[in-house]
Order: C-alpha cells, then structure tokens, then sequence
C-alpha cells in the first residue's frame, strides 16, 4: 500500500482531484434510487482490502493537504476545536484510540512506542516525532483531541453520557456542512439535532440515541450522511458562510460536472472506554459530478436519487438554486438501465 | 443484535473477603490485555451449571485503567439463590474458566458534579469501589457512607479506609449506628450529585429523601442489583413466528426465549440499560413491571415491556417477536 499524498488546495483556486484509484473507492451512498432517512447504521467492521472500510480511521492520497486546510481554518478561527473542562479523560480516550489505530493499519506512515506512560509517537507524512506523557498534558504542544485532531483526516466531536442523552462537550470541526460547534457545544442529541426536518417525526433520533446510549467497548458502528457542496471546498461552516454562500448561484449547465460536488460523510462511533464518553468521526469524501459519472452505475442512479428527494431535505441541505441544473446535466449518463442493489460499483 | 461478544477468562485468585461475600479476578486466557473501562461499569459473567445457563451482571471493582485483570465481590444469595451466585461461590475456583461480556456502565459518577455523595448498603458498595479510584484519580471531590451488618458482613471496610481516610464512613447496624442521610444531604452545595446502590428498600430511602429535601431528578443516581423475580408459570405466544413458548416460575421470559432457541436482544439483563423492550400485542392478564426502563406513562399504556425482568400474574401474553 504505497499512498502518494497530493499536493492540492480546497480553497482559493481548488486544485483538489480524485485519483482514478480513489474514485473507484468512494463511498457512494445511494443503496437504491431513492433515498429517505432511516437508522441506517451498521457494524463498522473491517470492510474489504482497499476499500474505505478496511481500517479503523480511513486515509488517503488527500491527508497531508487536508490537514494543512484544518491547520489554515485553526489559525483564522480557533473557536472551530473547543472542549469543555470535563472532557479531558475523553480527550485522552479519542488520543489513544486514533493513534494505536493508526500505528497498526498504516505502519509505514505511522509508529507509537508505548512504555508505561512514556509515548513515542511519529507520523512520517507530517514530520512529526514526539515523545509525551499520556495523561499529562503540558507534554504535549496542543490539548490531545486538538493534537491528534490535526493529524487524522475527518472532524470529530466528543459527547458525554448522562442522564439518559448524549451531550456535544467537545469537538474539532472544520469541514463540516453548514453546522456550527460553537453553537452546538454543550447541547445534547436532540437539540443539536433540532434544524433536521423529517427525522425527528419519523422517530429516526429516538431510536438512534437509544441504540448510542447501549453502545458497547470495541464495538464501533458507522453511517453515511451525505450533501452537496459547490467547489471542492472543506470549510463549508456558518462561520465562512460570507466565502462559499454565493458559490451557489455561479453554478450553470456548462460548469455543473466540474463545480458541483457530492460530499459523503463516513461517520463511525465509538464507546470511549475509560471516560464512558462517545466518538464522533466525520470523514468526508468530495467527488465531482464529472468523476461520478465515469461510473456507469452512479450516473445512472444520481440523478434518480436528486429527483426523489422530499421537498424539505432539498431545502435543508441547501440544493435548491442547482438541483434542476444537476438533474438535467446527469441526465444525459441514465439510460433507463436498472442498476443493481447497494452503492458499490458494478 | 443479540448479546454481546464475549470473552474467555480464567480466575486466577478468589478470596473471602467478608462472612458471604468473595471477590474474584479474572485474566484474559491468553493473558491479552482487558478493556480499561470507566467508574462504576459491570461485566455479565457466564456460568454452565448442568445443562443451566447463567448471566448475571456483576460490578467491576478494580482499578478502571488495569487492563491485566478484572475483579468482582459476589453475594452469595443462600437459599434464595436460584443458582448465579451460589455457583460462583461453590464451583468457581482458581484455574476455573468462563465467559465475560464487554464491560458496560449504567451508572457512571457525572463529570460535571462539583462533588460525589456514594450511599452504599451491604455489596452495594462493588460499584463505587472502581468508581472511587476513578474520582480520586481526577482529584474529584467525594465522600462515601457505607452501610453494613457488621464488619464481619461488610467487605473492604479497612482496605477503604485506610486508602481514603475521612472520606469513608462506614455505619454499623449491629452497633445500632444508621445513615444519618437527611444531614448528610442538608449540608451538601448547589451542584452535588448523589449515588445510591444497595437493597430496593435502602435506595427508595434515599432517593425519596433527597427529593423531600428539593434535590434535582437529575442529580440523583441509583444501582439496584435486581434479578429477575420470580412468579407463576405462564405462557408467551410470538406473532411472528407463531409460536408458543412456557415461561416457568423461576425464569424470566428471556431466559425462556434463550432455552428455546429464539433469539432476543439484550444486555444489561437487570431492567436497566432498555435494550430488551418488546412490544406487548395482547395480554389478557396483568403485566408485573420490574424494570427501571420504562416510564409510568409507558407502563400504564401496556404496550411495552422489558422481557428480562417483568412477568405476567395470570394468563397469556402475544408478543411482537
Ligand atoms: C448492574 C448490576 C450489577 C450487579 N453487581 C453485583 C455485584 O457486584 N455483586 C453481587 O453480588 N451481585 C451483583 N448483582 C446481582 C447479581 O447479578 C445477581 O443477581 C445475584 O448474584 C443473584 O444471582 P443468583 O443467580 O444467585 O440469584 P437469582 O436467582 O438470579 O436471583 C436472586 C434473587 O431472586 C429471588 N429468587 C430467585 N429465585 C427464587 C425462588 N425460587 N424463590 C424465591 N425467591 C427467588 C431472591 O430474592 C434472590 O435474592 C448485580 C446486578 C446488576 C443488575
Ligand atoms: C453522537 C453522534 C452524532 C453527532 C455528534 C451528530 C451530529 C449531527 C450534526 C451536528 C448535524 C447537523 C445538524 C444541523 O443541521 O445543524 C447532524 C445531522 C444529521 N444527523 Fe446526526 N449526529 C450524530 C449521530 C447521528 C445518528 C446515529 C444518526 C442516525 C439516524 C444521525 C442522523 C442525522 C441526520 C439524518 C442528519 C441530517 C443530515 C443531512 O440530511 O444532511 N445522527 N448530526
Ligand atoms: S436487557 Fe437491559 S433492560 Fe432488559
């Protein structure tokens, strides 16, 4: 597994691409031509060689430059990575999960040391050799959700267990769709699940916070969520809202393939063992409608799925001013053909 | 999802710690390292007694960050035992093995108390005892009362003592000495959280006397170790599948389910973490809720019950399985 880590942008001019390689590997999130929300969560079980799913935490030819984005919106804003005081044993927790995951799926990238509490941790793609002390913090330069947080790519948030409800008491997030941590920190699973339309009534959230209260050690599960997103663009937040708003309204029949992109989310979550808290992972994955369409199955099935969509998810994900625009350019690769059950390609 | 993963331990010290209680440590048989896990969790322990098969939930007591071995103190129940318990005490042994569940806590300190009051009767002390390394290890502010028999019933009263000092204050019953908890509750600041674990009748004390003294709901924590009552046998019919299924009196419906090949979910097994609810489809008899799931709303409705702790009077009940 030899990774070449590309040299792009997610701002500015977007010099951002898939690979033919990772195109193949995408996590296309459409099981069928249409698409509702449910519960639809699954076991995250290591997944087949190569795929999206085969490790604990995913990385691609796209880490370095993401983490150099993150590294840039930080700067700029560091309101985007907040943990309250309580969290630091799940900072701790979240540390030892992603770095022991990362040292023994990619050992040539990643290597840790662990001598009682002496840890020696280096990851090569960064350049990072640093020796600390697990639970201490001062030994390390950032508090350790932000330190591992600014090597691993994905947002992540922290939530903390009680009465009954999953509260959002840390986070590092900085490409996420339209949500803001420093409005949501400190809510619990319905409130910050409050500008969803549709779920709520269905039952989707009480189901799903029942089935994450139980959730056990060493038995992590996962979801995609998925949304579209104008330019290959990370920082898509309330906070840079002023930036990428407008991007909405310069999308036409002649540019759509290249600037209208699907943005899946791979969101895995994890019993913390010594804080009792919950893992969010956030892995996003952003391909051009051009590059979907180079898979027969998914150009097919896109554009289905756009025109089945309710009226409220196109307006909460913010489709509205382009999904016509989209339709009609993804079109043109549906022949009527069926397509076959599940989001793989043929 | 069914169950949980489970694991091979192998006991590699039991000892008697009071006049019915010994405590156990397991080892992963391979020696692999535990799960740490965090204050106040417990495991299911597996126990094959003849052609029985046992789960009980028992509190993990050792330190939360010792991946190397888990300890429990186990009650030998007497004669009221239906056999968890007594098999612990008469064939588990060093060398013994068995099977262990993931730990999982439904009773964890809440991080955000600006101190920890513990109430703890008799071998309800299991919980805080992981619980307490835990708080002194964050340099939380806790105190626990203890209450025991005497301290030939009570485990651990010395060891606690010694290793919290005035932060432990054991009661003796046959010195006449209670809980002066209305006092203990009074003094407490704005922010307090109280946990209580112990005999049905010790936890309702406790919890009915915060509230009298205006304590929030959601300050207050309790962990009661129920098993499944028992009660007269009866019959469960399963929509589904059409079948019907004799639940005896001295099993609950889970278990009889489990005897019977069908698969039902759980985990906790004690009424507590919610995961066995099943919807109820007809009853022509009077549901007996033993659970601390559901709400008196849900309970008066009749629609749900937790197959691992309730039971019917008389009569039959239709299932959703
Ligand atoms: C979260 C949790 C944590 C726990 N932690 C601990 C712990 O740390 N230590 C510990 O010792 N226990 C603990 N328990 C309790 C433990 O799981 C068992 O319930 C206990 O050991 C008794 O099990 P048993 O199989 O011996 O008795 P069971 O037969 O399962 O039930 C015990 C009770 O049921 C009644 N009973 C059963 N059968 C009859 C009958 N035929 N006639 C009359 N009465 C009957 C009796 O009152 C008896 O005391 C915990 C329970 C829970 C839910
Ligand atoms: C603790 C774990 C979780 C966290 C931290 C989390 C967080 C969020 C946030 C911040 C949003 C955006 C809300 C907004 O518009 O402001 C969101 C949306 C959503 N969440 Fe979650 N969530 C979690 C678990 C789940 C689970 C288990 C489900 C399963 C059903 C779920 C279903 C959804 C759905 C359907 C949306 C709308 C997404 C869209 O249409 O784009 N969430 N979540
Ligand atoms: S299994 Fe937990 S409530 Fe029944």
């Amino acid at each position: 597994m030899a990774l070449i880590f590309k040299d792009e942008t997610f701002r500015d001019d977007f010099t951002y691409k898939n690979s033919p390689a990772t195109i193949r590997r995408f996590p296309f999130p459409f099981i069928e031509d249409q698409y509702r929300y449910s519960v639809n969560i699954e076991p995250h079980t290591p997944g087949p060689k190569g795929s999206v799913y085969e490790f604990t935490f995913d990385i691609d030819e796209h880490y370095v430059s993401e983490m150099r984005d993150r590294a840039m919106v930080l700067q700029e804003d560091p309101g985007r990575c907040q943990a309250l005081p309580h969290m630091m044993t799940a900072q701790w927790d979240m540390l030892e999960l992603v770095m022991v995951s990362l040292a023994r799926d990619y050992p040539d990238l990643f290597t840790l040391h662990r001598d009682g509490a002496h840890w020696h941790w280096i990851n090569k793609p960064l350049n990072i050799d640093q020796k600390f002390t697990f639970g201490e913090v001062n030994s390390l330069p950032y508090e350790p959700m932000e330190y591992v947080g600014r090597q691993i790519q994905g947002d992540f948030s922290l939530q903390d267990q009680r009465d009954g409800q999953l509260w959002m008491d840390a986070g590092i997030i900085t490409s996420q769709a339209d949500w803001s941590l420093d409005f949501d920190v400190g809510m619990n699973f319905f409130e910050w699940h409050a500008p969803v339309p549709l779920a709520h009534e269905a039952g989707v959230f009480e189901r799903a916070l029942k089935f994450l209260l139980n959730m056990q050690i060493g038995q992590p599960v996962r979801r995609l969520n998925w949304t579209m997103t104008i330019n290959p663009r990370l920082d898509t937040s309330p906070e840079n809202y002023p930036k990428w708003g407008k991007d909405r309204t310069t999308v036409t029949p002649e540019n759509v393939g290249e600037k209208v992109h699907l943005r899946v989310e791979l969101q895995g979550l994890f019993r913390l063992p010594r804080s009792n808290a919950i893992l969010f992972s956030i892995r996003g994955y952003l391909m051009s409608l051009e590059q979907i369409v180079t898979v027969p199955k998914w150009g097919r099935r896109l554009p289905r799925v756009l025109k089945s969509l309710p009226p409220e998810l196109i307006e909460y994900k913010g489709l509205a001013r382009y999904r016509q625009t989209a339709i009609d350019w993804l079109e043109k690769y549906d022949d009527g053909a069926p397509t076959s059950p599940g989001g793989g390609p043929d | 999802m069914s169950g949980f993963p489970l694991r091979r331990v192998r006991v590699a010290e039991v000892e008697q710690v009071a006049a019915r209680i010994k405590r156990f440590r397991f080892v992963d048989i391979d020696n692999a390292p535990l799960s740490q896990f965090s204050g106040g969790s417990h495991i299911s322990v597996v126990m094959h007694s003849g052609d029985r098969l046992m789960r009980n939930p028992y509190s993990l007591m050792g330190s939360p960050t010792d991946t190397s071995s888990y300890q429990i103190s186990v009650l030998h129940c007497g004669a009221d035992s239906r056999g968890g318990s007594k098999f612990m005490h008469e064939n588990v042994a060093v060398g013994s093995e068995l099977e262990i569940s993931q730990p999982l806590n439904l009773f964890p300190p809440v991080r955000l108390a600006k101190k920890h009051v513990l109430v703890a009767g008799g071998i309800g002390i299991t919980p805080f005892m992981s619980m307490m390394n835990e708080l002194d290890a964050l340099r939380s502010d806790f105190e626990l009362h203890y209450g025991v028999r005497s301290l030939e019933d009570g485990a651990y009263c010395k060891y606690l003592q010694s290793r919290y000092g005035s932060r432990v204050n054991v009661y003796r019953q046959d010195q006449g000495q209670m809980i002066p908890l209305d006092a203990i509750l009074g003094e407490q600041r704005l922010g307090t959280h109280m946990y209580v674990c112990g005999p049905k009748p010790m936890i309702d004390w406790a919890l009915q006397t915060a509230e009298l003294q205006g304590w929030p709901q959601e300050n207050l924590h309790s962990e009661q170790f129920s098993a499944p009552p028992p009660g007269k046998p009866f019959v469960v019919k399963l929509a589904k599948s059409g079948r019907e299924i004799a639940v005896k009196g001295h099993q609950s419906i889970l278990e009889a389910l489990e005897e019977h090949g069908v698969d039902a979910s759980f985990l906790c097994r004690g009424g507590a973490c919610g995961q066995c609810e099943t919807g109820v489809i007809a009853c022509d008899g009077y549901i007996d809720h033993n659970d601390h799931f559901l709400s008196e709303a849900e309970r008066v409705g009749g629609k749900k019950i937790m197959i691992c702790m309730s039971r019917i009077q008389t009569g039959s009940i239709t299932l959703d399985l």
